[in-house]
Formats: structure tokens, C-alpha cells, sequence
């Protein structure tokens, strides 16, 4: 009876084990209602404690995301978001099909934009089906409430399937820590937070579900979860580019199974059904095309897809012949045409250019230097910089040492399962390290792990405890029990009840000095609109400027409606959004030479420049000066990027000529091209 | 004498795997069957398109990876059906077949989405 009811949470005293229900004396008992008929039997006890945790738990996930609606108003936070509301709200007014086949020509005048095969259409569509149902209930939401509240929303369910991959990997009350820390984690908050409503906050729940159901598909080894993952995949490509790492990790995985002697029946059924499905689906979405048959990210599914035929087919002709010899024949025949044949192709492949090569965004992951000589608008963002250790202990606190407590307590239990999450442990920390932004993708595996290192760690605790308690008298003494009981004590170390109490307490106090930092940290650090500004008066008021928002509508009611605006990229999805006029350049940078145009304009002498803007039939100019409020990022400060980026291009632009003695000063002493120029 | 010893490896491997080959049951000769109908479609496709040139590249790719897909779930079919493999002891084949089929079903709806 002692190890039944599992540790629940952490930090929790140990439940006592309560007996079977209702065996109540008939005198007792009067008609048909009594609180004794309300208790309980264990089973029920401890399904009531789940389901109430889990409860709370995504109610907690949604409200913690909820500082900016409260401290501001709801609305869109940052630049990308307003590319994806103003995508959703093409849909719900025009439609699918208009949506699907849009080309945009208000953006990257004069070139426009296919938006149609440009976009990952998961996040879109999903809030435009959360928008149409809660119309067809009668909820005259607008959709802006809609795109504004998905983030969280995505965030609850992603605690829910957090919990149910514990369960795969432990046991249950690991997947309620688990579902408890990734409720607050900041990793993940930084993405999701109410307002922001990126890619990244419908992703990571598809992420998690694909591998989930993956490993469940493993684990069961059958076709009907494999086809649950391969569609997980599929709105994982949907939502995000970042689909790459599941593409590249599951057939990893099974190679590392291969290669270890873990592999069985049961991982063939499972990735080929989800790698040929999630194929096919994958290649509906216009974006991504024929990529998982030509790029060469997506070679190693392939690889690993041909070697497991390879494989298996081995396999069973080895079990056929049942003869060592004869076999050892055949594998020698076999393995050197596999070999041959799979060299031979990859080598024409790519020497032929038909398998196109690692693009620049997924190359420099592998060698971080790469962006920085030769792609400077991939360097240039600030998400993409290499991460430092203050980033990591801000976004994780205590999970960074759980992380190694958990990769340890998953090697001593080695399955199907623990091996996966281990690897997905493994490389997306490396990848975190690598750029800043990829903390979100190291976020679930981070807080699984160290959910199995608290839950075992508390689980061996309570044990102990629960042992004691068993055998001890009526009295709380705690010191050696040894003398007086003969109950079953395995170990008779003197101090064993009040080492486990500290320990426990000391677990709990850990696991609340967590909440309170994730919770401070969510409130200062990721809960900024970045659209409104909020200072401190003079007189310790609060100051808002809504200087942003307040030029866009000046330019949507004060202009031409045909007018053109030239700003640097980052505003180009704001204008468009909110200002509702054709823009140049926008986020989405896929013309680095129209960009570069751009800049040159930027940072040339004024004839010059109005040459340029000429040219491009540009009306008005928007640049953000943040000399007045102390506001540090605005363009004079990105000014440099455009002499970078133009100079890129066109090379009449040379950076030093803004330079005073190398440094970049913006005075009376700058440089007189500084000082002349557009900017 | 290495070519005549080769020759007799080659000839003892081939009838000893035709000979076990010949006691597998007539229900998974019969998806092996489906499994080498599908595979050879897969490759009469591609000599095709090794001729004409792969212009409505969703086209071939549709028709080469129907066919490697049903191959790929015939066999999966076959490893739960297969009464020697221990792992699937506890699965019933209709449990299987019904899979198999939903599996298909899907696929085959997702290449008439991708056929154009």
C-alpha cells in the first residue's frame, strides 16, 4: 500500500493513503444522503487531485500571459504581428479562397508580394476558426480580440499536452510538474504573451503535440497514432518554418535507435507512416513546395528513410535464412549496393545543384559565423545574436541545473521514449546557445526533463517518509526508529525522516522562489507592447506615447489613399496594417537589393536620395527619432545597418565615410556625409 | 575457384531463402504481392518521367509517392498482421486492417489534393 498513490506535485506533503470507502455501520447511516457516501475511494482521490491540478494549471498558463492586456489594452504587440492580423483579417472579410491566391500589391511597391505562397497559413487559419465558431455561438467577438487572446490560448493546451508526454516519459505526476513548469516558464512566456500573435505561439503546441504523438506512436507501435503524428506535422508546417527541427530530429532519433540495437517492429510502423504522410501533407502548403524532396535540410528524412527499407529488409532475410554464412553473404552483396547507389545519387544531387544546399538561415546555426560575413540582414536582428548566460538563467532559473538532475534520472531508465527526449534535450540546448530566439524551441524539452528529475527526486522522498510513517508509532520523535520498530526499515540511517522532511521543504521552497521569478520576470521583462511606450513623469507619473500608432493614423486619414511611404523595413508591416498605405520595404526582406535601395536613399546627400525616391514614386518618408524621450532604438541608431546593408549592394556606400575616428557620433563633430545625408 | 565458390554461395542463398519463403503463410504472400505491384508502378513511373521530363512536378511526385506510400503501409500491414512477431501478440488484425485502410484513405485524398 505504501508506493500506491503517486507524488503529485512538488513540494506537496505526502498524502495519506485513506481506506476503502463507505463501510459504514447500518446505525450510523441515516436516509439516503451522508457525507460518508462522499468519500472517496483512492483511485477517484487521486483522479480528482489530477484533474483539478491540470485544471489550475491551465487556467494559470492563460492568466499569467495577461500583464499587458491589464497594464495597457488588448492589442497587437511588436512589427510581425501585424503582418499576421492583417493576413487573418483578409481572410475572415474576403474568404479562404481569396485568402489562399492574394497577391498584395501594398507592399514592396513596385515589385508587391505573392502573400498566397509566402505565408505559413496555420496561424491565420487557426484564429479565423476560433473567430467563426465563437460567431456561430453568438459572441460578437472582433477579431482583433480573437488574434490578441490565441497566444494564451495555444499556451493552456500546450500544458495539457505537456502533461500527457510526461506521462508517456515517466509517469503521471511527472507530466503534472511537467504541465506546471512550462505554465510559467519565461522561455515560453516571451513568445505567447497576450498580444503576441506570431507564428511561435500556435508552433510550439504543434511542436509538442507531433513529437508527443510521435512518441506515443513509437511506444504503442501503431499505424493509427502515426497517422495522429504525421497530421501534428502537418500543422506544424502549417505554423511555422521552424518545422525544419522536427524534420531533422525524428529521423536522428531513429538513427540513434538504429545504431544503438534498440530499434523493433514497432519504430518502422511509426516513422514511415508519419514520414511519408507528413510528406505528402507537409507539401500542400504553397510555401514550403517541393522543399522536402529538393533542399537539402530535408536530405537526412530521406537518408534515414531509404536506410530503415535497407535495414529491415536485412532484418527479415536475416531471420528467414536463419544460417549466419549464407547471410553474411548476402549482407556484404547488399550493404555495398545501398551504399553505392545512395552515394552515387546524393553526390549527383548536389553536385547537379538539384538538391539545393543549406539555406543561409539554417546554415548559420551550424557555423554562427556564417551570417555575419556574408548575410548581414540575418545578423543584423537582434533574436539572432548568440545567447548569453544571463539569457539563460532569466529565462529558466532553477530548470538550468534540474536540466542535468533529469538527463541523468532519464539515463538510468532507459526506453524508446527517455532516449527521444533526451536527444531533443540535447539539441535544442545546443541550438539555444546558439541564437537567442531558439530558447523557445529548448523550452518543453527543458522543463520535461527536470519535471522527471522533481517528480523522482520528490517520488524516492516521500517514500521515505511514507516508510517511516508506516512504522512509526503514535509519536512524532523522530529520532532512531530503529530501536523500537520492526516494521520494514531497509536502511537505518538515524536521521532519514528529518533529512527527507528538509529535503522536501527545501524542494518546495526552490519550486516557489521559481513561480515568483517567472511571474516577476513576466510582469517586467515580456510584457512591453512595444508599440506603446511607458515612462516615468516628472512627478512619478505614468507617461504613455503612443507616438507609433498615433503617426500611422495620421497617415491613414491625412494622405492620398494611393500614397507611398519609405521607411526602413521594420515599420513596414505597421504602416501597412495600421496606416493602411503602400509601403516600399516591409519585414518580410526578401529583396535584400530593395532593401539596399532603400538604405542607399537613406544615407546618401539629398539630390541624390531624391533621385532615388524618384524613381520608386515614394510620396512621404517616415523615420523614428527618439532624441526627445531618450528612446534608444530608433532609426538614428539603426542608421548604421542601412549604410551596412546599402553598402552591401551598391558600393558607392562606404561605412567609414559616416565614422568620425571610427566612432559613430551623431553631433556637431560627425562626419560631414553623416551630417548632410537623407537621414 | 573464388568465381565457382561465389557461384555456389549465390545458388545455396537462393534456395534456401526460396525455401523459406515457401512456408510463410498465403495471407502475407498475398500483400507481399501488393507490395511488389506497387513498388513496380513506382518504377514504371519514374522510367516514364526519366523520358517525357518531370514538368508537372506535383503530377509525378503525387503518382510516385501513392504508390511508395501504399507499399510502405502494406508492409507496416504485414508486420502487424505477421502472427511470428511477437511485439503485436495483442493486436487484432482487424484492428490492423482498419488502419491500414484509414491510413490509405488519407493518403489517397492527399494525393487527389496534390495530383492538380
Amino acid at each position: 500500500m505504501v508506493g500506491k498513490v503517486e507524488a503529485v506535485n512538488g513540494g506537496v506533503k505526502p498524502t495519506t493513503t485513506t481506506p476503502a470507502s463507505s463501510e459504514t455501520p447500518a446505525d450510523l447511516a441515516p436516509p439516503a444522503f451522508s457525507f460518508r457516501a462522499l468519500k472517496l475511494k483512492t483511485k477517484q482521490q487521486e483522479l480528482l487531485i489530477r484533474v483539478t491540478i491540470l485544471c489550475l494549471v491551465y487556467v494559470l498558463a492563460f492568466i499569467a500571459r495577461l500583464f499587458s492586456v491589464l497594464r495597457y489594452e488588448s492589442m497587437i504587440h511588436e512589427f510581425d504581428p501585424y503582418f499576421n492580423y492583417r493576413t487573418t483579417l483578409y481572410l475572415t472579410q474576403k474568404g479562404f479562397y481569396e485568402f489562399w491566391n492574394w497577391f498584395d500589391s501594398e507592399s514592396w511597391y513596385p515589385l508587391g508580394r505573392i502573400i498566397g505562397g509566402t505565408l505559413y497559413p496555420g496561424l491565420m487559419v487557426t484564429a479565423a476558426l476560433i473567430y467563426w465558431t465563437l460567431r456561430f455561438l453568438r459572441f460578437a467577438v472582433h477579431i482583433r480580440e480573437v488574434c490578441v487572446l490565441t497566444a494564451p490560448f495555444f499556451a493552456s493546451n500546450t500544458t495539457l499536452v505537456a502533461y500527457f508526454f510526461g506521462k508517456e516519459l515517466w509517469d503521471s505526476g511527472a507530466g503534472l510538474v511537467a504541465a506546471a513548469l512550462i505554465a510559467i516558464c519565461p522561455g515560453y512566456i516571451s513568445r505567447s504573451v497576450a498580444g503576441s500573435y506570431d507564428n511561435e505561439a500556435v508552433a510550439i503546441f504543434a511542436l509538442l503535440l507531433t513529437f508527443y504523438l510521435f512518441v506515443k506512436a513509437v511506444n504503442m507501435g501503431s499505424l493509427a497514432w502515426a497517422l495522429a503524428s504525421a497530421f501534428g506535422y502537418f500543422y506544424m508546417v502549417s505554423a511555422w518554418g521552424g518545422y525544419v527541427f522536427i524534420i531533422n530530429l525524428i529521423p536522428l532519433y531513429v538513427l540513434v535507435l538504429l545504431i544503438t540495437g534498440r530499434y523493433s517492429m514497432r519504430l518502422y510502423v511509426a516513422y514511415n507512416c508519419m514520414y511519408v504522410l507528413g510528406m505528402l501533407l507537409a507539401m500542400q502548403i504553397r510555401f514550403v513546395g517541393f522543399q522536402h524532396v529538393q533542399s537539402g535540410e530535408h536530405m537526412a528524412a530521406m537518408g534515414v528513410f531509404f536506410l530503415m527499407q535497407v535495414f529491415y529488409f536485412l532484418d527479415w532475410v536475416k531471420y528467414l535464412l536463419n544460417d549466419s554464412k549464407l547471410f553474411q553473404a548476402f549482407l556484404r552483396i547488399t550493404v555495398t549496393c545501398a551504399v553505392v547507389v545512395g552515394a552515387v545519387a546524393l553526390g549527383v544531387g548536389t553536385a547537379s545543384g538539384y538538391i539545393s544546399p543549406w539555406t543561409g538561415r539554417f546554415y548559420s546555426l551550424l557555423d554562427p559565423t556564417y551570417a555575419k560575413d556574408h548575410i548581414p540582414i540575418i545578423a543584423s536582428v537582434s533574436e539572432h545574436q548568440p545567447t548569453a548566460w544571463s539569457s539563460f538563467m532569466f529565462d529558466f532559473h532553477i530548470l538550468l541545473f534540474l536540466f542535468p538532475a533529469g538527463l541523468y534520472f532519464c539515463f538510468k531508465r532507459l526506453t524508446d521514449a527517455t532516449i527521444f527526449i533526451v536527444m531533443y534535450g540535447l539539441t535544442s540546448m545546443y541550438f539555444a546557445g546558439v541564437m537567442v530566439r531558439l530558447i523557445l524551441v529548448a523550452t518543453p524539452a527543458v522543463c520535461l526533463i527536470s519535471a522527471v528529475a522533481v517528480s523522482a527526486t520528490i517520488k524516492n522522498l516521500t517514500q521515505l517518509l511514507r516508510a517511516k510513517n508506516k512504522a512509526a508509532g503514535p509519536g512524532k520523535g523522530a529520532t532512531s526508529v530503529k530501536a523500537s520498530s520492526k516494521a520494514s526499515l531497509d536502511q537505518s540511517l538515524p536521521f532519514q525522516r528529518n533529512g527527507a522532511i528538509a529535503l522536501l521543504v527545501g524542494a518546495f521552497y526552490l519550486l516557489s522562489r521559481y513561480a515568483t521569478h517567472c511571474t516577476w520576470v513576466t510582469s517586467e521583462a515580456y510584457s512591453s507592447p512595444s508599440i506603446v511606450l511607458a515612462a516615468r513623469g516628472a512627478y512619478g507619473n505614468r507617461v504613455i506615447f503612443d507616438d507609433y500608432r498615433e503617426a500611422y493614423f495620421w497617415l491613414r486619414q491625412n494622405t492620398p489613399s494611393d500614397a507611398k511611404v519609405m521607411s526602413w523595413w521594420d515599420y513596414g508591416y505597421q504602416i501597412t496594417a495600421m496606416g493602411n498605405r503602400t509601403v516600399i520595404v516591409d519585414n518580410n526582406t526578401w529583396n535584400n537589393t530593395h532593401i539596399a535601395t532603400v538604405g542607399r536613399a537613406m544615407s546618401s546627400y539629398e539630390d541624390e536620395a531624391y533621385e532615388i525616391m524618384r524613381s520608386l514614386d515614394v510620396d512621404y518618408v517616415l523615420v523614428v527619432f527618439g532624441g526627445v524621450t531618450g528612446y534608444s532604438s530608433d532609426d538614428i541608431n539603426k542608421f548604421l545597418w542601412m549604410v551596412r546593408i546599402g553598402g552591401g549592394v551598391f558600393p558607392v556606400i562606404k561605412e567609414p565615410d559616416y565614422l568620425v575616428n571610427g566612432e559613430y557620433r551623431v553631433d556637431k563633430g560627425a562626419a560631414p556625409k553623416m551630417l548632410n545625408c537623407l537621414m | 575457384m573464388g568465381k565457382s565458390s561465389t557461384a555456389k554461395d549465390a545458388q545455396a542463398l537462393f534456395h534456401s531463402l526460396r525455401s523459406a519463403y515457401a512456408a510463410t503463410p498465403t495471407t502475407l504472400k498475398i500483400i507481399d504481392l501488393y507490395v511488389l505491384y506497387a513498388v513496380s508502378t513506382a518504377l514504371i513511373q519514374v522510367g516514364y518521367m526519366a523520358i517525357v521530363g518531370s514538368f508537372p512536378f506535383n503530377s509525378f511526385l503525387s503518382g510516385v509517392l501513392s504508390c511508395a506510400g501504399t507499399a510502405v503501409l502494406a508492409v507496416c500491414l504485414r508486420i502487424q498482421v505477421n502472427k511470428e512477431n511477437k511485439e503485436f501478440k495483442d493486436l487484432p488484425p482487424e484492428r490492423a486492417f482498419a488502419d491500414f485502410v484509414l491510413c490509405n484513405l488519407v493518403l489517397h485524398l492527399v494525393i487527389m489534393n496534390f495530383l492538380g
